[in-house]
């Protein structure tokens, strides 16, 4: 009965990537594979052809129990890039039967012989659930799980950081706002830990950021000038309009008071830090349209990169997958 | 019928006996212990060699799921499963479909557990009608109908007002309250403890604040109101700490908690095995030693089994979309005993938490081998190896993470009022 | 076993002159397959009549046996100029099976369509499973089961057989 951590879910019998559902348990080696990657992927993209034959022939369903256009967007669009047919389901849950609506949901589209699910659910660990009841030979790629997990996003943003700053090694990294529902700020975490940030700042008040995420390796921060000092990426979350109302923040006014980014707190951050934002943004919310639109921005390369970085994880989970299931040598290719 | 239980090792706590000897039953009931009484020249002898003779086990806590439920489990099944793990005695929750809040279910359920010729049953009643916390159940007819305590289970009050009057009214009649600390508005949306390993995993949390806010409360309309009160399923280091200085203070109040409280802590969360969703939840190891330290220290005087039988698909979900709970009565015997493995528990201790301790929290006659009680007891072969597993087991709940383990100890026959109700074949 | 790289480079380019001037081939694109087609390439592009730069292909995405063998995990960037109505020489190291060019036109085939598709090669290996041959040929190379062509380079370019056990 007892099932398997993420980590020993995710990886074959060869310790490659056959699920993308979490960062925890991957090493430097595979994150910085899936950077290189994605790297070639999106030089691919300058190009006139766009479209590899990479998943020809193979079936990928976006399967989204929470709606969320932008992701299931550019996740279609890799899927197309690689050749694959896609398939885009939205599915309500209702909240009494979650549980049943999610395996029959399953069991139908195992039954259409699909080879990779790319879902997208608010529970937490709903992807590794997938993963754990599904058909072998159907690759998982968590697109957003609760407030767990949104390893893609964590890796795009990765990317992003690594064709601006070079590396990792010694940067200072602010991520702001609501850490405490934010499955993005999660595996960022665990991504930049891994990658070899030892300075990454969580700010926010107490009510969106936890005490324990500084057993998790991060300096938490209550203060915005304290926790943007010198840094070279600042990274701001969105916030969900509908945190006022269970009395986590006194109203969006007070929070972008405190916690906004406008050109005059950027200052705080190093000449050069880049301005990062998982999307879509709330302006004058949490930042301003000014730093938005403005030079230190990166937001727009975050979803150019988001195409390569979902490119190589599909491509990645796919191969993965297909190893797993016939560990055959290959031959010489010439 | 006269039986005779010989070279057994008979552990009683209740009388501070651990001895090879023998045990003399005589219609019903236990009539000596060590020297024959006359007339047993020809009772039925049972050959307890390589054996413990042990009480039979009480269970303060047992969802029959029935009625209702029945997806999830009956008594038939549910009682067979309470004999195969040892379980002669057992306390049933008041949240059956229909609830526990009118005589005729109280009695219904009563019935059908004589019928299914299992455990001593006694329900719980609701300490209001339809659990829903507004209006006082009958506490006087369900009493009179067989209910040996009354609780609101983990279903919120309306008020603090209508709690204060729901304890002063079974306070009149000094009535037994049940108490399940929560302030839902904490717990609420909450299935996993609040702290590292729930932040990690983003699974929403639950505070140690929604047990320990509505405990010191609860403890404060206790004395208020002078009502006899039994705490369930503690699950914070904390309430140990609150009711053991309530009871210093002179306050008589009792409190168990479960045995996956004792044996597991939030680590196990990191697979999202809905398994290991239950409420209150695991929490730290320092909770998880502190109400062991609990134990040890008389302040909780009771380990139940919280047995919560559910369908397959009740687990088969992410985390927090599967129901709580966990359904382990048939090995609650060795599955505690893992804490004296650990050197944790000395095993008198924890047989008296499972047998006399319970007994005396609801004031049962249970639990004990003492002369003239009825003859429930157990025959337990402590080194026996065996594998509990989804096709030997009783319950009809898939759900506990143990199916499939191995355990070391085994009860080989559980007898009820002298009669042999379980026996391993 | 030592090859003599010089002289198959030297049978190459006569054999590509005198094959472009005879097929009134002109401003060819030169395109390398990576990494050994590239180095190969360079040492051509005096031979072939044309002002285009050298081009190169990375046909790893384009491979037949990606499922089996995944994903190489270095893959270096193709780079082809407009390439509808071109003549393409394409160049590699190696032939062996044909799947590597097999890739590389369906590749090229991808980002137009070619007037016409020349393939040179520096060491033919035979063993060809697919329905192509090369046009142009450094050496006719028969290797035993265990042997392989192993490639140094770039500066200086070196290809010697090895026997692998």
């Amino acid at each position: 009965m007892m099932r398997s951590e993420p980590r020993a879910l995710q990886l074959n019998e060869h310790g490659q990537l056959k699920h993308f559902l979490t960062l925890d348990g991957l090493d430097k080696t595979i994150l910085t594979e899936i950077l290189d990657r994605a790297e070639s992927f999106l030089s691919m993209g300058e190009q006139s052809v766009k479209k590899v034959p990479l998943l020809r022939g193979k079936t990928v369903v976006n399967l989204f129990f929470e709606n969320s256009t932008r992701t299931r967007t550019t996740f279609e669009l890799a899927a197309k890039r690689l050749s694959a047919d896609v398939i885009n389901l939205n599915i309500e849950t209702s909240a009494t039967s979650k549980g049943e609506s999610l395996l029959d949901t399953l069991k139908n589209l195992e039954a259409m012989q699909s080879d990779m699910f790319i879902v997208r659910h608010s529970d937490s660990g709903a992807a590794h659930f997938i993963a754990e009841h599904c058909t072998p030979n159907v690759a998982i790629i968590n697109a957003g799980d609760g407030r767990h997990a949104h390893p893609t996003q964590a890796m795009l943003d990765m990317l992003t950081i690594r064709r601006h700053k070079g590396g990792f090694e010694g940067l200072k990294i602010a991520i702001v706002g609501d850490i405490l529902h934010s499955r993005v700020a999660r595996s960022q975490l665990q991504a930049l830990t891994t990658l070899g940030v030892s300075d990454v700042r969580l700010v926010g008040p107490k009510t969106l950021v936890p005490s324990f995420f500084a057993e998790m390796g991060a300096t938490i921060c209550h203060d915005l000038e304290a926790g943007l000092k010198d840094v070279d990426v600042v990274v701001m979350l969105r916030l969900q309009k509908e945190r006022m109302k269970g009395g986590l923040l006194p109203s969006e006014s007070e929070f972008y008071r405190l916690y906004g980014l406008t050109e005059e707190t950027l200052a705080w951050a190093k000449p050069d830090a880049i301005v990062m934002h998982p999307g879509p943004i709330n302006r004058g919310v949490e930042i301003s349209s000014e730093v938005a639109d403005g030079k230190h921005s990166v937001i727009l390369n975050q979803v150019t990169n988001g195409i390569a970085v979902r490119m190589a994880v599909m491509s990645m989970a796919m191969s993965g997958q297909l190893q797993s299931a016939e560990s055959s040598v290959a031959g010489d290719d010439k | 019928m006269k039986l005779r239980i010989q070279n057994g090792r008979l552990i009683d706590p209740s009388q501070g006996i651990d001895a090879v000897t023998e045990l003399f039953v005589d219609n019903q009931k236990i009539v000596a212990i060590g020297d024959a009484p006359e007339g047993f020249d020809d009772a039925e002898v049972v050959d307890a060699s390589g054996q413990w003779v042990l009480p039979g086990l009480v269970d303060l806590a047992v969802s029959l799921r029935e009625p209702g439920l029945t997806q999830k489990g009956n008594i038939a099944t549910e009682g067979r499963a309470a004999v195969a793990g040892g379980v002669t005695t057992l306390v049933c929750a008041p949240d059956t479909r229909p609830i526990v809040d009118t005589p005729a279910v109280a009695a219904l359920i009563q019935d059908k557990a004589d019928d299914a010729g299992m455990a001593n049953v006694f329900p719980l009643g609701a300490l209001t009608q339809g659990l829903e916390g507004a209006q006082l159940s009958n506490m006087v007819a369900l009493t009179d109908a067989g209910c040996v305590a009354l609780s609101n289970h983990r279903h919120p009050m309306a008020s603090t007002k209508v709690l204060v009057r729901a304890l002063e009214y079974a306070a009149t009649h000094d009535l037994l309250v049940v108490f399940h600390p929560d302030e839902t508005s904490l717990s609420e949306g909450g299935c996993a403890h609040e702290g590292l390993v729930s932040t990690m995993h983003g699974l929403p949390g639950i505070p140690e604040e929604a047990e320990t806010i509505a405990l010191m409360r609860d403890l404060l309309l206790v004395q208020k109101t002078g009502v006899r009160a039994h705490f369930a399923r503690l699950s914070c280091a904390k309430s140990v700490e609150m009711i053991a200085d309530a009871k210093a203070s002179g306050l008589d109040v009792t409190a168990d908690v479960a045995v996956h409280n004792l044996l597991l802590n939030d680590q196990v969360l990191n697979r999202f095995d809905g398994h290991y969703h239950v409420l209150p939840p695991l929490r730290s190891d320092e909770d998880r030693l502190t109400l062991i330290e609990g134990i040890k220290a008389g302040v909780i005087t009771a380990i139940c089994s919280d047995h919560q039988p559910h369908e397959k698909m009740a687990k088969i979900a992410p985390f927090a979309a599967t129901e709580p709970g966990m359904a382990n009565i048939e090995i609650l015997l060795p599955l505690a005993m893992q804490l004296t493995d650990e050197g944790d528990l000395d095993f008198l201790t924890l047989l008296t938490c499972l047998t006399s301790g319970p007994a005396a929290c609801f004031g049962l006659e249970a639990g004990s081998l003492s002369v003239g009680s009825f003859a429930d007891f157990i025959l337990f072969d402590s080194t026996a190896r065996w594998t509990w597993s989804s096709e030997n087991r009783k319950t009809k709940g898939h759900n506990s993470p143990y199916l499939g383990e191995e355990f070391v100890g085994r009860v080989m026959a559980t007898y009820i009022s002298g009669q042999r109700v379980y026996q391993v074949v | 076993m030592k090859l003599d790289l010089e002289r198959s480079l030297a049978a190459m380019r006569e054999q590509l002159a005198s094959y472009c001037e005879k097929k009134k081939i002109e401003d060819a694109i030169v395109v390398g397959i990576h990494t050994g087609g590239v180095w190969v390439a360079e040492h051509l592009m005096s031979a072939v009549p044309t002002t285009e730069p050298l081009a190169t292909l990375d046909i790893t995405f384009y491979r037949d046996d990606f499922t089996k063998a995944g994903l190489n995990p270095k893959v270096n960037q193709t780079l082809l100029p407009a390439i509808e109505d071109r003549h393409v020489i394409l160049v590699d190291d190696v032939l062996m099976s044909g799947r590597t060019i097999r890739a590389a036109m369906n590749e090229i085939f991808d980002f137009g369509r070619p007037a016409s598709i020349t393939l040179a090669i520096l060491y033919d290996l035979g063993q060809h499973e697919l329905p192509i041959a090369a046009d142009i040929v450094g050496e006719q190379l028969t290797l035993n089961p265990d042997q392989r062509v192993k490639l140094t380079g770039p500066q200086p370019l070196g290809f010697s057989v090895i026997n692998t056990d």
